[in-house]
């Protein structure tokens, strides 16, 4: 029972870095920007949520309603006054710029914050739980897994049945066309990316309730989103659910094993997906 | 005289150090019809390009309405009410037949085209019209391509090779479709291969060779000769 339990345990992890992924996917999808900086924007969102708890004495979920705004508009006007400048046949300059952006990130929250751990408290809600048969599921976890869940077909529902979505998968296609329909690519790359961190400012303070951060923990959940972007297939939304979730189990059972395999498990499962299915295990299928 | 629709003047246009077109010079009339005809590298698709916004030029180069519009790009120039067909369809692989054609009528400019208009034109299309772009046949693909021009009422329509790769059958029928579009008062610029072809639904033409205008008359009063001399470049 205790590997069901593990595996299940895993499985809610995994929407936290479904979380993770899913803005990284997204952007990669529109733009097919490498963002390195991602997992620093994690954490940038996890301090600002902090802040917002100390200026205003609210809960940290409540805190998302300033933070995902703040963030969705930081990510309009760093695509437009930064990123769009770095876009073009070449890969190499966004990964650089990004890369410089990410230290950039941690210095300034070092200035601002030391580097003192922090958390965000959420109160009764970390500890409390449900009994699901003979499984005790945590509420936080299961709170993120069902957030990932709405976020993600929320993502779903727009890339699809919107507007909006159409012009995203149309500059993704072909930019040059997409620019005859009267659609502003630099204006669309904006607005990717302002959806990208609002579902990251979300990331951030689930992860900021979840466990502790310094302003150098960018650079681990960076991995993990980009496992499980790789793990799920890139361009598919609910496959990065699913990449969340099976890093997720696979870090639990390593955890089970010996807690020193934790990450370890994660790793392998990842690198093993990687050896026997590059493309993903749920590529999207194009027409 | 009334102001054309479109006027290019001295227009150069380049790509990097290559001079693609030498001083255009060129006028289109409200609900006129022209053809642009000239071999392969004349500069044809190039002119398309400028006018769309695609490649950008000196803004005192291309005006619309009086309007100039060469230093716009592509996204300002379709807001004034200009579409492309570009050549090889380009439709988007990742939207269905249906949405290829809803992108091109996002502006929402009025007009006499819709959805339905474009089904009644093309009804293959409204058939067909959950399937991925991408599965269908080459002339059912430039239906569409015209369909998402058509979608944005544009005054001014460019197609830019539209018989390139078709079947004899599909180009017959896109030809039988054409007087039936620019029949609505749009006017037409129509870069075509098929000599004949162009001509039977033009009202002027424009020969290119090497970047320049070659030729230019109306459409049944040049002489055949004249056309092939300018088309081959032959003295």
């Amino acid at each position: 029972m205790d590997w069901v339990n593990a595996a299940v345990q895993g499985m809610l992890l995994g929407g936290l870095y479904a979380l993770f992924a899913a803005g990284l996917s997204l952007i990669f999808g529109v733009m097919r920007l490498v963002n390195i900086a991602h997992g620093d924007l994690i954490v940038l969102a996890s301090y600002l949520g902090l802040t917002v708890v100390w200026a205003l004495d609210v809960h940290p979920l409540a805190a998302l309603l300033i933070v995902v705004p703040i963030m969705a508009l930081l990510g309009y006007v760093l695509q437009r006054v930064v990123l769009n400048q770095t876009l073009g046949d070449d890969l190499l300059p966004p990964l650089l710029v990004t890369f410089g952006l990410s230290v950039i990130i941690q210095n300034l929250l070092l200035q601002g914050y030391t580097a003192d751990p922090q958390k965000l408290n959420a109160g009764s809600i970390e500890t409390a739980s449900v009994a699901v048969g003979s499984l005790q599921l945590g509420l936080l976890p299961l709170l993120t897994f069902v957030t990932a869940i709405v976020v993600i077909a929320g993502l779903q529902w727009m890339f699809y049945c919107t507007e909006l979505g159409r012009g995203f998968r149309a500059v993704s296609d072909n930019q040059e066309i997409a620019q005859l329909m009267g659609l502003n690519r630099r204006h669309v790359f904006g607005l990717a990316m302002a959806l990208a961190l609002g579902v990251t400012a979300i990331a951030g303070i689930f992860l900021g309730i979840r466990t502790s951060f310094d302003p150098a923990a960018g650079a681990g959940r960076l991995i993990f989103g980009f496992e499980a972007v790789i793990i799920g297939g890139l361009g598919n939304l609910w496959g990065t659910l699913a990449g969340g979730v099976i890093l997720g189990i696979a870090q639990t059972l390593g955890a089970k094993i010996d807690p020193g395999y934790q990450l370890l498990a994660g790793h392998i499962a990842f690198l093993i997906v990687l050896a026997v299915r590059p493309q993903g295990l749920f590529p999207r299928v194009s027409g | 005289m009334p102001e054309p629709i479109l006027s290019i003047r001295g227009m150069d246009a380049h790509y990097g150090d290559f001079q693609a077109l030498y001083g255009v010079d060129m006028t289109l009339a409200e609900g006129e019809v022209i053809a642009i005809i000239g071999a392969n590298g004349a500069g044809k698709t190039t002119l398309m390009r400028s006018i769309s916004g695609l490649t950008q030029n000196s803004s005192d180069q291309i005006y619309f309405r009086g309007q100039p519009i060469g230093a716009l790009r592509a996204d300002q120039v379709s807001g004034l009410g200009i579409a492309l067909v570009p050549e090889g369809r380009q439709l988007f692989p990742s939207l269905s037949v249906e949405e290829n054609l809803q992108i091109g009528g996002r502006l929402m400019r009025k007009g006499p085209w819709s959805l339905d208009k474009i089904y009644k034109l093309f009804p293959v299309l409204e058939e067909r019209r959950r399937v991925p772009s991408t599965s269908l046949s080459g002339g059912q693909q430039q239906m569409v391509a015209i369909g998402r021009a058509l979608m944005a009422n544009p005054d001014l329509i460019l197609f830019d090779e539209i018989s390139l790769g078709l079947a004899p059958v599909i180009i017959k029928s896109i030809y039988a479709a054409l007087p039936g579009i620019v029949g609505t008062g749009m006017s037409a610029m129509i870069v075509e291969q098929d000599v004949s072809k162009a001509l039977s639904v033009s009202n002027r033409l424009y020969c290119l060779q090497e970047g320049r205008i070659a030729l230019t008359g109306y459409a049944g009063k040049v002489p055949r000769e004249a056309i092939i001399a300018a088309y081959f470049g032959v003295k």
